[in-house]
């Protein structure tokens, strides 16, 4: 059968490319790149030899970094007196490391040591439109270039004072570690220079980005920029925050999904409890304020509320299959007995909630207000801040500060608007924080997802692949919403009426294997973002999509009596993942002989600018599967997981095998034991002991990533990469473990519960007293 | 209002609290001391573990007055003075050395929990196995749980020197 060329590998690009930058007049020397210097998207020249998949040529990467091109916005680089760096990055770390990339990439074009470039987060910047929204794996594919051509017009600006200074040519100087030398031997050092920049008025730099040089710290492992300070706890996340005044406040939420507080019968009494200072009224519950936030528990726990029905009441996880059901777009290939191949797959609800649970410190005066928060979309916070206070925008000061994970949770900014609206209702400053029961149980959730497929083979080939994968809808009302909108018409032809599921759904998804005609749909059970409360958790379809097609790729296999990695490799239509499947083979050491309950599995996946295969070997022998540790939910056990990723250029291999490591976690969790338990209008999880979530029980015994030599020059997004492959991996080694293929996830959704569901009313359990009895 | 005492990080401090707060909102309300983390209050994710006389415990579950005035608690802000000079903890290095952290929420808690259990198993004169590293409870959200099992067992070598 013919390989066709692989579409979405890039053109060579060119060795040299000149951008413009600029120096800003004032004091200090700052220098500034447009931000919208982001790759351009591979919307047009791209040769396609078959039918392609929408991703293929343009993909939600291209969209994102297509929405900041005719923002005209800058990104500023200041050199110190002592000739440090300092940028302020406008996106959110959340623990994907992407200040640490960045400081590597400016420490590479700058020519200075790693720890003498400092970068910060810098607060909502409401000019930089749609250019402030971190999500989509797309920090380092959009801002590459931009911090690049900051970062040179800043040497440049350097090299040309020193050259006054030495009295020398600037092209006989050269840098090295934060020097300027000339060729007799005398030096300055990036302090000096910098001092004699001019800088008496804002001017245009012309700069030469060249990829031919050879590069010192990009591409090679590094440590986290804010590892010291994660390990002496001096990393300081939202809660860590002082700000006068700002007392602990938590709100006692419905028993209800999304129940509403219609009556408080004991606020005075509430209000009298040691501690407490403030109870009240707002939209999302009854809000306490106290002087700890143990005595904010107290309260919440002591409050008599009268609340409302909520969104989905009475309904169980069943009810909601069943509307998916009904909202499945039809097949159009009839099945055709021995001919086809079919799969129809369940993805439960799972919590997208990060171990920093939802927090944000706000300080709203008359005329103004201040917000602090772990925010992706800062901008679409300071707006609907903003709207509910009734400020002007530009009133409202809102602060990136560095999360405790996200997963996809923060780009909505719910404590944040929360936490205004508390303390515009009490008149002082707040520092809320959701128990972690309000997580799972009210908070944000990866929608329930069905996947049907229907292959059909016709003698030596695979002639169709149909999906239809349907959803509870997804809430993207955070700004990408915003940025769908305004650019729907430069979209590909054909998307422009979509809504903005079924557009991040097209724009992701793409089956990397010529199967004939292939057709990936999605469809949405009901319009409506009120009844559950979603947001697109890490890789949003990716994982339960992949998860589907894998298992069914490896019943064609079976059809075909050839082995899973053989038939991946012969139908593939990618030499990316053609690269990475059979390293990962080769690592994996696929097909070697295992004790019989012990399986293989393996899977693939293209996204985000480059591709994964992932390889484990599961037990699923009864003495694992049943091993016992207190209070755990153990079940099957990874005993070999093997990640190969070919991310485009990597900036840092360390920090994405952390990457691909994590993805891991998240991608096994949810097809073995992570998930919601939807029973009568509510979810029973409230906390960790009973949302089964990967812990050191379930991790793989050995876990080993290769982070392979990409052909491409521009970097990929890794943030999600790993979880979809992953998943699928798993999957499919469940299946051939256990000789079943599963069609329900996580596999252990019907057990019984492995816990005893905590009160709805109170909201929240009680704290312990018996902590002293565990001191080990 | 009543009054505490307690050794808090080589120091003895004094608090004036309503009986029956739990430490660990003493520590980051009233102190100040923010490197215990909250991350579930109910004594399940761990991220707020600290040693208590030099073993670990979750200050979570624990009211502050079962605190003794001579009860030594130790935070991960003043686990490097519990080791001789003014470098970091061994444990610590370990954990630089690996890259362990990703967020970091859930870090200092980790490492106070893998302090204590090589304590212990050192106690009872043995090494370190895969059953212990499997019964360690601390969420790690980012999943970073290959490399904290990696830096648990440099650490225990670096503790023996």
């Amino acid at each position: 059968m013919p390989i066709p060329l692989d579409p979405a590998l890039p053109a060579p690009a060119p060795t040299r490319r000149t951008f413009l930058g600029y120096v800003i007049g004032g004091a200090g020397l700052l220098v500034a790149a447009d931000l919208g210097l982001g790759g351009s998207p591979a919307s047009a020249a791209v040769v396609l030899p078959s039918v392609p998949q929408i991703p293929e040529a343009y993909d939600l990467n291209d969209f994102l970094t297509q929405c900041a091109l005719p923002t005209s916005n800058l990104v500023a680089v200041r050199i110190d007196r002592e000739g440090d760096a300092h940028f302020a990055l406008p996106r959110m770390e959340v623990g994907q490391g992407i200040t640490t990339s960045t400081a590597m990439i400016l420490a590479e074009e700058l020519d200075l040591p790693l720890d003498r470039v400092h970068v910060t987060l810098a607060p909502a910047r409401p000019e930089l439109l749609f250019n402030q929204l971190t999500g989509g794996s797309n920090t380092t594919i959009s801002t590459y270039t931009p911090i690049r051509v900051a970062a040179a017009v800043a040497r440049q600006s350097l090299l040309e004072a020193a050259a006054i200074l030495l009295g020398a040519q600037v092209t006989g100087l050269t840098t090295k570690g934060g020097t300027i030398l000339d060729s007799l031997g005398s030096s300055v050092t990036y302090g000096q220079a910098a001092q004699k920049v001019d800088t008496s008025r804002t001017r245009e730099v012309k700069v030469t980005l060249d990829e031919s040089r050879e590069r010192t710290v990009v591409g090679t492992p590094q440590r986290r920029i804010d590892a010291l300070d994660a390990v002496t706890g001096r990393k300081t996340f939202a809660m860590d925050l002082k700000v006068r005044n700002a007392l602990p406040t938590m709100v006692c939420r419905a028993p209800a999904l999304n129940g509403k507080p219609v009556k408080v019968r004991n606020a005075a009494k509430v209000r009298k409890m040691p501690g407490v200072t403030h109870v009240g009224v707002v939209p999302t519950g009854v809000a306490v304020r106290a002087r700890t936030f143990g005595q904010c528990i107290d309260a919440v726990r002591a409050l008599d509320v009268q609340w409302s029905e909520g969104t989905v009441p009475g309904k169980k996880a069943d009810d909601v299959a069943r509307e998916l059901k009904a909202a499945e777009l039809p097949l159009a290939v009839p099945a055709l007995g021995a001919t086809t191949v079919e799969g129809s797959f369940t993805f439960h609800f799972r919590s997208g909630s990060a171990l920093e649970p939802n927090c944000a410190v706000a300080d709203v005066r008359q005329g103004s207000a201040r917000i602090w928060s772990g925010l992706k979309s800062p901008i679409d916070a300071q707006s609907k801040i903003a709207k509910l206070l009734g400020l002007p925008q530009s009133k409202v000061e809102v602060n990136v500060v560095t999360g405790g994970g996200s997963f996809g949770r923060k780009l909505f900014s719910d404590g944040a608007i929360e936490a205004a609206q508390i303390s515009k209702a009490f008149g002082v400053p707040v520092k809320l924080m959701w128990h972690r029961a309000d997580e799972p149980r009210q908070g944000r959730v990866h929608p329930m997802a069905t996947s049907r497929i229907r292959a059909t083979v016709v003698g030596d080939t695979v002639a169709t692949f149909e999906q239809r994968h349907t959803s509870v809808s997804c809430d993207f009302t955070h700004g990408l919403g915003e940025r769908i909108t305004a650019e729907v018409a430069s979209l590909p032809s054909g998307l422009g009426n979509l809504g903005f599921s079924e557009t991040v759904f097209l724009l992701t998804q793409e089956l990397p294997y010529n199967f004939g005609v292939v057709t990936q749909l999605l469809n949405e059970s009901n319009y409506d973002q009120s009844r559950f409360n979603t947001s697109s958790v890490r890789n949003i379809y990716s994982p339960d999509v992949r998860v589907a097609n894998e298992l069914v790729v490896d019943q064609l296999a079976a059809r075909f009596r050839t082995d899973p990695v053989e038939f991946r490799r012969t139908f593939t239509k990618s030499g990316v993942v053609r690269r990475v499947l059979d390293r990962a083979a080769e690592l994996g050491e696929w097909g070697r002989t295992l004790p019989k309950g012990v399986a293989q599995g393996i899977a693939i996946h293209k996204e985000y600018k480059g591709a994964t295969a992932v390889v484990v070997e599961l037990d699923c022998r009864p003495a694992t599967v049943n091993r016992k540790v207190r209070d755990a939910v153990t079940g099957p056990r990874v005993l070999r997981a093997t990640v190969v990723v070919d991310c485009g250029l990597a900036i840092n291999p360390l920090g994405i095998e952390a990457q691909m490591m994590g993805g891991f976690s998240d991608g096994m969790s949810q097809v073995l034991t992570y998930s919601n338990h939807l029973v009568d209008g509510h979810f029973l999880e409230a906390s960790w002991d009973n949302s089964a979530y990967t812990r050191q029980w379930n991790t793989p015994l050995e876990f080993r990533c290769e982070v392979m030599e990409s052909e491409s020059t521009e970097p990929g997004g890794i943030g999600e990469a790993g979880v979809a492959a992953s998943a699928a991996a798993v999957a499919c080694a469940y299946a051939r473990a256990t000789g079943t293929m599963p069609t329900e996830f996580p596999v252990n959704f019907r057990q019984p519960l492995h816990f005893t569901p905590k009160s709805f009313v109170p909201p929240v359990p009680a704290s312990p007293t018996n902590g002293l009895t565990f001191v080990s | 209002m009543p009054r505490y005492s307690f050794q808090l990080n080589g120091e003895k401090v004094t608090v004036d609290v309503e009986r029956g707060v739990r430490l660990l909102w003493v520590l980051r309300d009233v102190l100040g001391v923010t490197g215990p983390k909250y991350g579930c209050g109910i004594n399940v994710c761990k991220a707020c573990t600290s040693h208590l006389n030099g073993k670990a415990f979750n200050p979570c579950a624990v009211p502050v007055e079962k605190i003794r005035p001579s009860d030594k608690v130790t935070t991960i802000e003043g686990l490097a003075d519990t080791v001789p000079g003014d470098d970091l903890h061994p444990m610590q290095e370990a954990w630089l050395e690996h890259d362990v952290a990703q967020c970091g929420y859930c870090q200092p808690g980790q490492i106070m929990t893998a302090v204590a259990l090589v304590k212990r198993v050192q106690r009872e004169g043995r090494a370190i196995t895969d059953a212990d590293l499997d019964a360690i409870r601390n969420v790690c959200r980012c999943g970073t749980y290959t490399r904290i099992r990696e830096a648990v067992r440099t650490g225990e070598r670096l503790m023996r020197r």
